[in-house]
This record gives C-alpha cells, sequence and structure tokens, in this order.
C-alpha cells in the first residue's frame, strides 16, 4: 500500500508536518517494501483550494492512505471521493509513523464527517 | 461623476462622510446616487435611511457535471486556476466556493458533460431615502469568501449609477474587493486619521490608487489626535489633503445614534458642498495635465 505522510523537509526519520493541504512536502512510503521518497507539495504555495489541489496529487501518484495532523473540510470531501484514508498522527517521523501504520495504531479519521 | 470613499484602514469614518457627501450635494438638486460596496459589512443605509424596496439575488454561474456524459478524463480539472473542479477516482468534483465562475471547464470538456448553473452568493437592495438619494447596497451571503463579484454586480445596476453624482463608499483595504469598487472611479477621497495606523494604511490605499490612475485626495478624520506624519506624508508625495474633521465628543456621540454628519452640524452642508467644489477642480486640472502630456 502507498502512504503519503506530510512533511517539513522530506526526510525519513525527522519530525512530520501537522498540517496536510498546505505542507512543504509528502513522503510516500510502500509499505509492501518500506521504501520511500519525498515530492514537493504542489498545493503549499498555491492561493486557494489547497485542499482539493493536494487530494488530486496524491490521487495522481496512487496513494491509497495518508498520515498527518489537521485535514480541512474541502481535503476531507475531496479524499472521501478519492477513496484516499487518512490517519492521524501529529507528531512522530515517517519512519515511526509507518510502524505504527503497519501495527495498525494510528486513529482514522471518518472522512464523511469530521 | 463617481467620486469613491476608501481609506485603507478601517473605521476611519468613510461610511460618516460618504453619507454625508451624498445628503449635501442630494440638497442642491443634483440626482444623487450613494452605492454601499462594503458587501460584507454594509451599514451606510442607518444613515440614509432609505426605503429598500428593490431586491436582486447576486449569482455566479457555476459547473454542474452531468456523471452520465463524463468520462473522467480530467480537462476540466487542468484548467481550473482554483482548483475548484477535480477528479478523483473516476468521478468530477465541484467546489462551488472555491469557483470563481470563468466558465473555462465547461469549454473544454470534450464531452459536454458540463453545463452551467446559478449558484446565489448574495444580494442587491436599493430604494429611495427622504432626502431623495437613490441607495443600493451589496449583501454578501455569511460564509461566502467572494466580494468581488457582489460589488460588480452593483456597480452594474443601471438606475443607481445613471445618476448625475454617484458616491461610492468602498470597503476597507487595498486588495480585490477595493480595487473593485474604485475602478473607473473619477475621484477617489482617502479618509485617514492622523495616527500611525492611519498612516500605514493610507500609503497602501494611495499606491493603489496610483496603480490604477485615479485622481485623490485626503480627509483627515479625528483631527487633533496622533502627530503630524501623516500631513507630512500628504506634503510629500502631493496629495491635497481637502478637508478636516476634528475629535470631536459630539460628533462621535451623534454617529452613534446613527445621525449624518449634516443633522450633528447643519454648517457642514456648506461644508461638504465645498469640499464637492474643490474635488470638481483637482478632477479637471488633472484632465489637463493629462491633456498636456
Amino acid at each position: 500500500m502507498k502512504l503519503a505522510i506530510s512533511s517539513h523537509d522530506g526526510k525519513f526519520d525527522t519530525p512530520i508536518s501537522d498540517r496536510f493541504g498546505r505542507c512543504r512536502q509528502f513522503v510516500f512510503v510502500e509499505t509492501e517494501t518500506g521504501n520511500w521518497q519525498a515530492k514537493l507539495n504542489p498545493a503549499s504555495v498555491t492561493r486557494g483550494g489547497a485542499g482539493a489541489q493536494v487530494v488530486q496529487f496524491l490521487a495522481d501518484n496512487g496513494v491509497e492512505a495518508t498520515i498527518s495532523g489537521r485535514y480541512g473540510p474541502t481535503a476531507l470531501t475531496a479524499l472521501e471521493a478519492a477513496g484516499i484514508q487518512a490517519y492521524i498522527a501529529t507528531s512522530g517521523t515517517p519512519a515511526s509513523l509507518s510502524e505504527k501504520f503497519l501495527a495498525n495504531e494510528l486513529a482514522q479519521v471518518n472522512t464523511a464527517k469530521d | 461623476m463617481l467620486i469613491a470613499i476608501a481609506s485603507g484602514k478601517g473605521g476611519t469614518g468613510k461610511t460618516a462622510v460618504a453619507t454625508a457627501l451624498a445628503c449635501a450635494l442630494a440638497r442642491t438638486g443634483l440626482s444623487v446616487a450613494c452605492l454601499d460596496c462594503d458587501v460584507e459589512a454594509p451599514n451606510a443605509h442607518i444613515f440614509i435611511q432609505p426605503d429598500l424596496v428593490h431586491r436582486k439575488p447576486v449569482e455566479m454561474l457555476i459547473p454542474h457535471v452531468d456523471a452520465n456524459l463524463c468520462t473522467g478524463c480530467g480537462e476540466c480539472a487542468k484548467v481550473c486556476q482554483f482548483h475548484a473542479v477535480v477528479v478523483l477516482g473516476g468521478k468530477t468534483l465541484v467546489f462551488p466556493e472555491l469557483c470563481h465562475g470563468c466558465g473555462s471547464c465547461t469549454l473544454v470538456c470534450p464531452e459536454g458533460a458540463i453545463k452551467e448553473v446559478p449558484r446565489v452568493m448574495g444580494i442587491l437592495e436599493g430604494g429611495l431615502s427622504p432626502d431623495g438619494i437613490n441607495f443600493g447596497r451589496g449583501v454578501l451571503n455569511v460564509g461566502e469568501p467572494m466580494a468581488v463579484p457582489v460589488i460588480a454586480q452593483l456597480k452594474k445596476w443601471r438606475d443607481l449609477m445613471d445618476a448625475e453624482m454617484v458616491i461610492l463608499d468602498s470597503p476597507p483595504g487595498a486588495s480585490c474587493p477595493v480595487v473593485e469598487s474604485i475602478r473607473g472611479a473619477n475621484f477617489v477621497l482617502m479618509v485617514t486619521e492622523p495616527t500611525p495606523f492611519g498612516l500605514h494604511d493610507l500609503r497602501q490605499a494611495y499606491d493603489l490608487t496610483r496603480e490604477l490612475d485615479i485622481t485623490a485626495g485626503v480627509i483627515i478624520n479625528r483631527d487633533g489626535i496622533g502627530n503630524s506624519d501623516v500631513e507630512g506624508y500628504c506634503r510629500e508625495v502631493g496629495l491635497p489633503v481637502l478637508l478636516r474633521i476634528p475629535l470631536e465628543r459630539e460628533i462621535g456621540e451623534g454617529l452613534a445614534q446613527g445621525k449624518t454628519l449634516l443633522e450633528i452640524h447643519p454648517e457642514y452642508e456648506v461644508t461638504f458642498r465645498n469640499l464637492y467644489t474643490q474635488i470638481a477642480e483637482k478632477i479637471a486640472q488633472s484632465a489637463v495635465i493629462d491633456g498636456v502630456q
């Protein structure tokens, strides 16, 4: 499964960003292999509509689940439409959070209504 | 003639000045319209007391996707600059509050699956005041992020804009709603207060009038407080100070009761008529200078 974790600097072992729509980068993790790569979030510098744009970006990258601190209402609507599961974490690193994800220790957001 | 009252800073007295100017001019026998463009918090009607009998909704056309025709190709999402249309899981999703109503998605859809449907964002209200002022205002619906379409519609209201004198009360600030409000004005009257806050925002408002190439002048309200930096700035950039309204308890109390400046101080009728004469001269001078260039 492909995970997207919101990040400031795009590194695997530094603290994550708790903002979903406007985080600087995303760390993409393949949970089967543990391979990861970072990509700049095109919505981080957008004037408006970051929530919709970021979900389009993740969907285009084949993401199936995301981990971040906060999700806005537009993002939640779009995540639901895209069928991407949203998990909550306000601290940790992509490394520690992908482990927690695999151990089923993260809380999932109900995307239908926050 | 279209005179816009702007300020930069909020709470400097734009509405008090706009309504006093409208009342003073209406008493000279000119046909006068007063437009409240502060659509997020319109309150000029409290001074003008119009009978708001005319109402029309402000609508914007937004896309509606026919799911049966949509193939999920994503052309609409690609063309949208505001991410109001996204294609997720083969489904096209519209976020109405992000849409600016440009119609591009409808044009590019190869399947003809998008048609435009109206969405109500606010309302225009208008009517005559006891002084004979033709008053109009825009009211943006609560929670709507975009004021500009409501202001643009208000300024297209022919009954109002056909008046000999149109006095337009702008919102504070120096961004899109102000640009939309003062665009096309013959003169921008900037109401400020002689404080660091007033000066800071006056600079922004003045820069905007220069950008739009509109002749401007200043009214210093609450004169006597703060310092002389506003005056220094006006001298430096060649902005005429056309009027000073002193900080006075009587004025503050009167405005708080919903009285116009003319009701508080009847002699201000002459003051504001003279103000208009000065404005007309400034407009004429700038026309001459434009002609020379």
